[in-house]
C-alpha cells in the first residue's frame, strides 16, 4: 500500500489531484445545490422560529466548517514541525481564507438569525465571543503569511500561531457545555434525538454540511496546487534574478 | 414557487444573499488567482528554457 507521505511530494501532489479535482467540482455543486434548494424552497417553517430555521442550512455548515478548517490547518502545521514537508505548510495557508469566509458567513447568518429570535444582532455571549475570537485569529494566521518574506519562516511562525489559536476554536465549538449560559443554544446536530432537530430539517441539512465539507476539500486542493505553482514561480524568478 | 417568508423574510433572505456573494467570492477569487499563477509560471518556464 502506499505510503500517505508521497502525497507530500509537490509533483505527485500535483499530479494526483488534477484527477480528482474535476468530480470532487462536479460533487460539490450538486451537493450544495441539492441541500440549499431542498433546504429553502421544501421545509416547512418551524413553530417557534418560523421561516427563519431556514437560515440553520447556511449558519450550521459554516460554524462546522469554521472550526474544522483550523483542525485541519493545525494538522497540517504540525507535519510541517515535525517532517517540514512543504506542501503539509502550503495546505493551512491554502486552508485559512476558506475558513476566514466559513467564519464570516457563520456571524453574518448568526446576527441576522439573532435578530428576530434574541431582540439583537449581537451579544457577548460565550459562543458567539469566542467564534469573532476566532475570525480575527484567521486575519491574524493570513496577515502573518504575508508579512513575513522567508517561507520556512513564515511556515514555523504561522505554525506557532495555529497552535494557540486552537484553543479558541476548541472553546468555540464548546463554549456552550463550557459555560453553560448566554444566548446560544447547545448543538444543534446530537446522537441524542430529544437534542436534535427534527427529522424533517435534519436529511437537508446533513446534505448542506457534506456540500460545504466538500467544498473545503475542493478549494483548500485547488489554492493548495495554486501555492506550489507560485513557489515554483519565485524559485525561477530568484535563479533568473541571479543568472 | 418562493416560499412565503412571513415576517422574517428580511432576514432569511439578507443570510442567504450574503452567504452566496462571500462563497462567490472566495470561488472566483481562488479560480482567478490560480489562473494568474500558473500563466506567470508557463511564461517563466518557457524563459527558462529559452535561455537554459
Amino acid at each position: 500500500m502506499a505510503s500517505i507521505w508521497q502525497y507530500a511530494n509537490p509533483q505527485k501532489f500535483m499530479q494526483s489531484t488534477t484527477a480528482v479535482l474535476p468530480y470532487l467540482a462536479v460533487l460539490t455543486v450538486a451537493a450544495l445545490a441539492t441541500g440549499l434548494i431542498w433546504g429553502f424552497f421544501f421545509t416547512p417553517d418551524d413553530y417557534k422560529q418560523g421561516s427563519t430555521v431556514k437560515i440553520i442550512y447556511l449558519h450550521v455548515p459554516a460554524a462546522l466548517m469554521a472550526i474544522n478548517a483550523w483542525f485541519m490547518m493545525l494538522v497540517a502545521s504540525l507535519i510541517w514541525f515535525v517532517r517540514r514537508h512543504h506542501v503539509s505548510a502550503l495546505a493551512a495557508k491554502a486552508a485559512a481564507p476558506i475558513g476566514m469566509t466559513m467564519t464570516l458567513i457563520a456571524l453574518i447568518t448568526g446576527a441576522l438569525w439573532g435578530q428576530p429570535m434574541w431582540g439583537t444582532y449581537w451579544a457577548w455571549d460565550p459562543r458567539l465571543t469566542t467564534f469573532l475570537i476566532l475570525f480575527l485569529f484567521y486575519l491574524g494566521y493570513i496577515a502573518l503569511w504575508a508579512a513575513i518574506e522567508s517561507p520556512d519562516i513564515a511556515a514555523d511562525l504561522t505554525s506557532v500561531l495555529c497552535m494557540v489559536g486552537s484553543v479558541f476554536a476548541l472553546l468555540s465549538r464548546y463554549a456552550v457545555n463550557f459555560w453553560n449560559q448566554g444566548l446560544h443554544q447547545g448543538a444543534s446536530l446530537s446522537l441524542d434525538k430529544e437534542e436534535n432537530v427534527a427529522d424533517v430539517f435534519y436529511l437537508p441539512l446533513l446534505v448542506c454540511i457534506a456540500g460545504f465539507v466538500l467544498l473545503f476539500i475542493t478549494l483548500v486542493l485547488l489554492r493548495t496546487r495554486t501555492e506550489i505553482r507560485a513557489r515554483r514561480l519565485q524559485a525561477l524568478i530568484a535563479r533568473e534574478r541571479m543568472a | 414557487m418562493m416560499p412565503d417568508l412571513g415576517k422574517y423574510a428580511g432576514a432569511v433572505l439578507s443570510s442567504y444573499g450574503l452567504s452566496l456573494i462571500a462563497l462567490a467570492l472566495l470561488v472566483g477569487l481562488s479560480l482567478l488567482k490560480s489562473a494568474s499563477v500558473r500563466k506567470q509560471l508557463d511564461a517563466a518556464e518557457k524563459r527558462r528554457e529559452k535561455h537554459g
